[in-house]
């Protein structure tokens, strides 16, 4: 009878983890969707505390054991809660990479426990195996990935042909895995040393990935979590992990293809690194002729103000410096002025898919006005002003037209059709893939130095001036 | 082999919703627009959080006198919840600035 309403809650849960994201799919009932993925989840664990029943009868509910379980909630909720309502936008995918590795190491110490459990039973034990493998590389990769996005870790560290070493290092865990399930050891020194290697290929993994491929690793890694989730499900004929861990197991591998796709280069060229010894020297060698021109704000002002059409190139400095709110505030001055404003949306802008859409909607921005890049292509050769914040390889012409650059193939803002481009940088660094791009020394170019914030608060206090 | 085999016709049930799942899964994303891609990342990785029911599982069948254990399951509780928590209210935040609009 108890078991029955336990297995009803994980049905329940299990629907509303499917209804949910499908709600997630429109930005209408986005938010809702969520909040019924929660409270599915509510569900299932509280019915999990309550009313679980392990067959055998090992299974106890000691009123200690019981505080600990609720102590332990309750300092997870509190952190968790915490640290996600304070956290700036700018910092998103970063976190969101830390709650994944979190989840990741969940997996991997109930594989831990769950492994003498289950020796010489070797179908079950290939799921705990398995199952604290996979967790085990997706917290120490995720743990990587957040450092990387950190920018306390921000250059790719690649030992001499890393992917060969990579490649012998994941075959040594598969086959010491493998070992370790049909075997019938039960040695602890063993597990705990699969643990430590399954850990240190997680590092391997992700560390000579550079950081603009970062949202695709996570969301890969995200993928990686639902299938350690899943093999918990398989290993306690759990059908609400199965299910929560196949979803994001199958919806995150998808949304990872999605985003390489955007990206115009294949999931293997990310990971086998595309960025690799062949980019670095590509860079050296095509340096990039011609000189920058500047141009003080009280111009670029000017030059805003007598345009018809202006389209804003939001990009990652945007969001580290916060100007989020400036630069709506920028658009609705020039829209009072009679100016068209548009936000060009590059799908990897920042950090993140829909880094800017979210950044943007924070100050809110019209949602009709930020275009995606196919929409908005077009578009430039009939417009006045580019304004290009902080953004740097999403408009750099190379990868259209130079086959040695790294990010050549990528698909790319056409700003250069524009008549005027404005590009508001902190300096002369190179973006984030760490090329130089030509676009700034276009004769149509000029660039307002400065940071983000700063700069567009000036031409704000400039044009209300005029 | 002989125990892979067996393990497989004695879960069938599992392997045929396992592949049920992976293609509702691709259903339900596969009509995400661009825009949503991040908040969406976010509440997958929420989900994928359920891995707290296992770590559960295992603190009550433990016994109260595995110590090591115990607190090892102490551990995975807490960090299954970190990730269901911040998951679900980092998602949240994302989305409110959505909701706004229109």
């Amino acid at each position: 009878m108890i078991q029955n309403i336990l297995e009803i809650s994980y049905l329940i849960a299990s629907v509303t983890f499917i209804m949910g994201l499908r709600m997630m799919s429109n930005p209408k009932t986005a938010r809702k969707g969520n909040l019924v993925a929660a409270a599915g989840m509510a569900i299932a664990i509280a019915g999990t505390i309550f009313l679980y029943e392990n067959g055998s009868g090992y299974t106890s509910r000691e009123g200690l054991k019981m505080a600990l379980i609720f102590a332990a909630i309750l300092v997870g909720t509190v952190i968790g809660w915490m640290t996600a309502k304070k956290v700036q936008m700018t910092k998103m995918p970063e976190l969101v990479s830390m709650f994944n590795g979190m989840g990741g190491a969940c997996a991997a110490l109930i594989g831990l426990m769950e492994f003498h459990h289950n020796v010489g039973n070797t179908g079950p034990q290939m799921a705990v195996v398995l199952g604290m493998i996979i967790g085990s590389v997706s917290f120490s990769g995720s743990i990587v990935a957040f450092l990387k996005l950190n920018g306390t870790m921000n250059k790719p560290v690649r030992l001499p042909s890393y992917n060969i070493i990579n490649t012998f290092i994941m075959i040594a865990v598969l086959a010491y895995g493998a070992f370790m399930i049909f075997s019938g050891t039960d040695s602890s020194v063993l597990l705990y040393l699969l643990f430590a290697l399954a850990l240190f290929y997680g590092v391997m993994f992700v560390i000579p990935i550079g950081g603009a491929d970062m949202p695709v690793v996570i969301s890969l890694l995200n993928s990686f979590t639902g299938l350690a989730a899943a093999f918990g499900g398989f290993l306690y004929d759990n059908k609400v992990m199965l299910t929560g861990g196949i979803l994001v197991g199958s919806a995150g591998t998808l949304l990872t293809i999605v985003m390489c796709k955007a990206m115009n280069r294949p999931l293997s060229n990310v990971i086998f690194g595309a960025f690799g010894a062949s980019g670095a020297t590509a860079v050296a060698g095509s340096s990039v002729q011609g000189s920058i021109k500047d141009i003080n704000v009280n111009d670029a002002a000017v030059l805003m103000n007598y345009s018809k059409k202006v389209i804003i190139v939001p990009g990652y400095g945007l969001a580290v410096a916060q100007a989020q709110h400036v630069i709506h505030e920028l658009e609705t001055l020039l829209e009072e002025r009679g100016v068209e404003v548009k936000y060009a949306i590059h799908p990897v802008a920042g950090r993140m898919p829909g880094h800017m859409n979210v950044l943007l909607a924070e100050s809110n921005v019209d949602y009709g006005k930020l275009v995606e890049m196919e929409e908005i292509n077009p578009e430039f050769a009939t417009t006045d002003v580019v304004l290009v914040v902080g953004a740097n390889d999403v408009v750099n012409p190379a990868a259209k037209n130079d086959p040695s650059s790294p990010i050549y193939g990528m698909p790319i803002l056409d700003v250069e059709n524009a008549t005027h481009i404005l590009v508001n940088k902190r300096s002369m660094n190179a973006g984030y893939a760490g090329i130089e791009n030509e676009l700034f020394y276009n004769p149509k170019t000029s660039m307002v130095f400065g940071d983000a914030k700063d700069v567009l608060t000036k031409l704000v206090s400039e044009l209300k001036a005029m | 082999m002989e125990a892979i085999l067996d393990f497989i016709g004695t879960h069938k049930e599992v392997f045929y919703f396992v592949i049920l799942s992976i293609f509702v899964g691709v259903e339900v994303i596969g009509k995400v627009p661009t825009v949503l891609h991040t908040p969406l990342m976010s509440g997958a990785n929420a989900i994928h959080g359920v891995v707290i029911v296992g770590a559960i599982i295992v603190m009550l069948d433990t016994e109260m006198s595995n110590i090591p254990s115990l607190a090892l399951g102490f551990l995975a509780v807490v960090l299954g919840t970190l990730n269901v928590v911040g998951g679900f209210v980092v998602t949240d935040r994302m989305l409110e600035m959505f909701k706004k609009k229109k």
